[in-house]
C-alpha cells in the first residue's frame, strides 16, 4: 500500500508530553514539515525556551541549544553571526518573548538578524502554571489575576506583530492561528515564507502562532479551539504585518 | 600598549574572531581596539543591547563552535551571571574579561578587587566554577588572554581574566609573541548543523529528571577536581626564610612586591605569595609555605574577600590577617608597611 501521510523525519518519534488539545504539537509538525520542504534539515539550528516548549530541543531531530528564559533571539544571534549559512530559528512562548526576552527580539528584529522567530502566543504562563502573561486579554482570568486582567493593575496585553512592524530590520512579520484546519494550512504557508525570507537573506522574521492552553484556560479541547476563535482572534488580528515587496 | 589593548591583541591572535559585549567604564578600550581589529582578520565585533544579550550571544557563538569572548566590568558581568551559569551547564569555552570597579551597587570605576567573591565562588546559580586568572602586568595580560582561551578549550569551561582599572589603563612594553601558535582544537560537539556530524548536537543544561541532572553535576565535579589538581598557579617571592607572608593578587601584588622589599631593608623577614590563578585558588603553594611563616597578611582592594581561601589554605597552622582598601581607593605601600610593621613588633611574628 502507497503511504501518503508519515510522521516528518525531522520530529522524533517519540510521544509529545503537552497536554491534550494544545497546539504545541501542531506548530512543531508545521516548523518540521517546512525544514522538509525547504530541504534545510542539515543546515538548520533551532533554539528552545524556557516553558512548556523547552523540550523542543528533544523533539527535533536537528542540532539545538536550550537557552536561558527569553535570551533565545542573542543566542540565535551569536549562531548566526558565526554560521551565516546555517538556517537559525527560536521557538519561544509569549512570557519567554514578550515579557522576560523583550530587550532581546526586539533588538535582534532591529539590527535585522537572519534569524527566524516562531513566537507561540496562548495568552498565559503553561508550565509554571497558569499565570498572567503580557498577552493575557482583558479580563482573563488566570492564576495570577483571579478577578480578571485588569488595565489599572495589569495594563494591556501586548501585540508584538503590530509593535515590530515599524523597525526597519524587521522584513517578515505574520499572525497565524493552529486551532482548525483552515488556519493550519496558512500558518504552515507563512512559517514557510518566514525561513524563506532568511534563506534570501532579507533580515528577520517573525510568526506569531495564536495557540491554545487547554488546561490552563480551565477549558476542554473543543472550548479551548472557540474561545482562541472568539476571544484571540479579535484582538489579535491574522494575517501578514509585513512582507518584502516583490519577493513573494 | 594599554592592558585593555593587550587583551584584544592576546585574543586576535589566540585565534578569537568573535566579541560581543556592551560598553562600560573601564573596559572601553578593549571595545575600541576590537572593533577594530577583528574586522581585519575577518572576525566581528557586535555591540549587544545589554550585557544579558552579550553572554547569550557569546553561548550562541561558542555552542556553534567558534572562539568567542565578552568584556565587561563589575554591574555588567553581575547581568551576566544568568548566561555563565548556562555556559558553565552547557561546558562550552569562552572568555569573560572583568576590568572591576568600586561597589556595591552602581558603585565607581575606580580599581577595585571587590568582585573576588563573585568570580571564584560561582557568581551564578547552581554548582559550577568559572577558571579565574589574574594577571599583574601588561604582559601578563597579554601571554594570560592566550592562555585562557586554551585552558577554556581545554576544560569546556568559561574562564575569566581578572583584572582592574589599573591593570586596564596601565602602559607596558609588550612583546607580541608567538603569532598564531595557537592549536584551535576540534569540536565535534558544536551544534552548528548536522551537514558537520553524524547525528544531532545538543547544547543544553536543562535535565528535568534528577538523576540525570546529578549525573551531569557529577561530571562537572570531576573536571573542577582535576582543575584544581592541575591549573594552580602561583609567584612566590623571597618566601624561603619568610615570616611574615603576604598575599596579593592582580594590582595589590605589584605594591606588596615593593613592601617586602622595604620591609627586608628594616630586617623583617617578608615574602609575597602572588596568586595567578584565583580558581583554582593555589591552596598547595599556600599551604606548602607554612613553614617558618608566623603570620599571613592579605592585602585586597576590599574588605576581606581571598583571606578566606588563605585561611583555609593556612589550616589554622598561623593566625591569617587582611589589610584592605575599597571603594576604589588602592593601598600605598607606606600604609602596608606599616601594617608589617605592627604585626611584626607587635608580638604575633615572635
Amino acid at each position: 500500500m502507497k503511504k501518503v501521510f508519515t510522521r516528518p523525519q525531522v520530529l522524533k518519534d517519540m510521544p509529545f508530553h503537552y497536554c491534550p488539545g494544545c497546539t504545541h504539537g501542531v506548530a512543531h509538525r508545521l516548523i518540521a514539515e517546512v525544514i522538509e520542504e525547504l530541504d534545510i534539515r542539515d543546515t538548520a539550528i533551532g533554539i528552545a525556551p524556557v516553558g512548556c516548549s523547552v523540550f523542543a530541543m528533544d523533539y527535533f531531530e536537528i542540532d539545538m541549544f536550550q537557552a536561558a528564559h527569553g535570551r533565545a533571539p542573542a543566542v540565535a544571534t551569536g549562531i548566526k553571526r558565526v554560521l551565516p549559512d546555517r538556517v537559525v530559528f527560536t521557538y519561544q512562548g509569549d512570557g519567554d518573548l514578550a515579557a522576560i526576552g523583550t530587550g532581546e527580539f526586539v533588538h535582534a528584529a532591529t539590527r535585522g538578524e537572519h534569524v527566524t522567530v516562531i513566537f507561540i502566543n496562548n495568552a498565559i504562563y503553561g508550565m509554571t502554571g497558569g499565570q498572567m502573561a503580557p498577552t493575557t486579554l482583558m479580563g482573563q482570568i488566570t492564576k495570577t489575576t483571579p478577578f480578571g486582567r485588569d488595565r489599572d493593575v495589569h495594563g494591556f496585553p501586548i501585540r508584538v506583530c503590530e509593535m515590530l512592524a515599524p523597525l526597519e530590520g524587521a522584513a517578515y512579520l505574520a499572525r497565524v492561528a493552529v486551532h482548525t484546519p483552515k488556519s493550519i494550512i496558512q500558518a504552515k504557508k507563512f512559517i514557510k515564507k518566514a525561513f524563506e525570507v532568511q534563506l534570501k537573506g532579507l533580515g528577520f522574521s517573525l510568526v506569531e502562532v495564536l495557540s491554545t492552553c487547554p488546561t490552563n484556560w480551565g477549558l476542554s479541547p473543543l472550548e479551548a479551539v472557540k474561545w482562541l476563535e472568539d476571544q484571540m482572534v479579535p484582538y489579535y488580528p491574522l494575517g501578514e504585518y509585513k512582507s518584502p515587496e516583490g519577493v513573494f | 600598549m594599554k592592558g585593555n589593548e593587550a587583551i584584544g591583541e592576546g585574543a586576535v591572535r589566540a585565534g578569537c574572531r568573535y566579541f560581543f559585549g556592551y560598553p562600560i567604564t573601564p573596559q572601553s578600550e578593549l571595545t575600541h581596539y576590537l572593533a577594530r581589529r577583528l574586522p581585519e582578520v575577518g572576525g566581528l565585533y557586535l555591540q549587544a543591547e545589554s550585557e544579558v544579550a552579550s553572554i547569550n550571544m557569546v553561548y550562541g557563538a561558542a555552542g556553534a563552535g567558534a572562539r568567542v569572548m565578552t568584556s565587561s566590568s563589575g554591574p555588567g558581568i553581575s547581568l551576566m551571571q544568568e548566561g555563565l551559569s548556562v555556559i558553565a551547564g552547557a561546558e562550552l569555552p569562552c572568555v569573560i574579561v572583568n576590568m572591576m570597579r568600586g561597589g556595591p551597587g552602581l558603585g565607581n570605576i575606580a580599581p577595585s578587587q571587590a568582585d573576588y567573591f563573585q568570580a571564584t565562588k560561582g557568581g551564578g546559580h547552581g554548582d559550577y566554577h568559572l577558571i579565574v586568572l589574574a594577571p599583574n602586568s601588561v604582559q601578563e595580560i597579554f601571554d594570560m588572554t592566550g592562555k585562557a582561551f586554551d585552558l577554556a578549550d581545554c576544560y569546556r569551561n568559561p574562564v575569566m581574566v581578572m583584572a582592574d582599572g589599573i591593570m586596564a589603563q596601565m602602559m607596558e612594553p609588550v612583546e607580541l609573541k608567538d603569532e598564531d601558535r595557537f592549536e584551535i582544537p576540534p569540536r565535534p560537539w558544536a551544534a552548528s548543523g548536522m551537514l558537520d556530524h553524524p547525528g544531532k548536537n545538543l547544547i543544553n543544561s536543562c535535565y528535568v529528571v534528577p538523576e540525570e541532572m546529578e549525573e551531569v553535576n557529577i561530571k562537572l565535579k570531576e573536571k573542577y577536581t582535576k582543575i584544581i589538581r592541575e591549573e594552580q598557579e602561583c609567584e612566590g617571592y623571597l618566601l624561603e626564610d619568610a615570616e611574615i607572608v603576604l598575599v596579593a593578587f592582580g594590582t595589590a601584588s605589584r605594591i606588596c612586591r615593593a613592601v617586602v622589599e622595604k620591609a627586608r631593608l628594616l630586617g623583617i623577614p617578608a615574602g609575597l605569595i602572588r596568586p595567578i590563578t584565583l580558581w583554582p585558588f593555589p591552596a598547595d603553594f599556600v599551604a606548602g609555605n607554612t613553614g617558618n611563616a608566623k603570620c599571613f597578611l592579605t592585602v585586597e582592594m576590599n574588605m576581606g574577600q581571598m583571606v578566606e581561601d588563605v585561611k583555609l589554605a593556612v589550616n589554622g597552622k598561623a593566625p591569617v590577617f587582611h589589610y584592605g582598601r575599597m571603594g576604589g581607593m588602592v593601598p600605598v605601600a607606606k600604609d602596608i608597611l606599616q601594617e608589617v610593621q605592627k604585626l611584626y613588633n607587635g608580638g604575633v611574628v615572635k
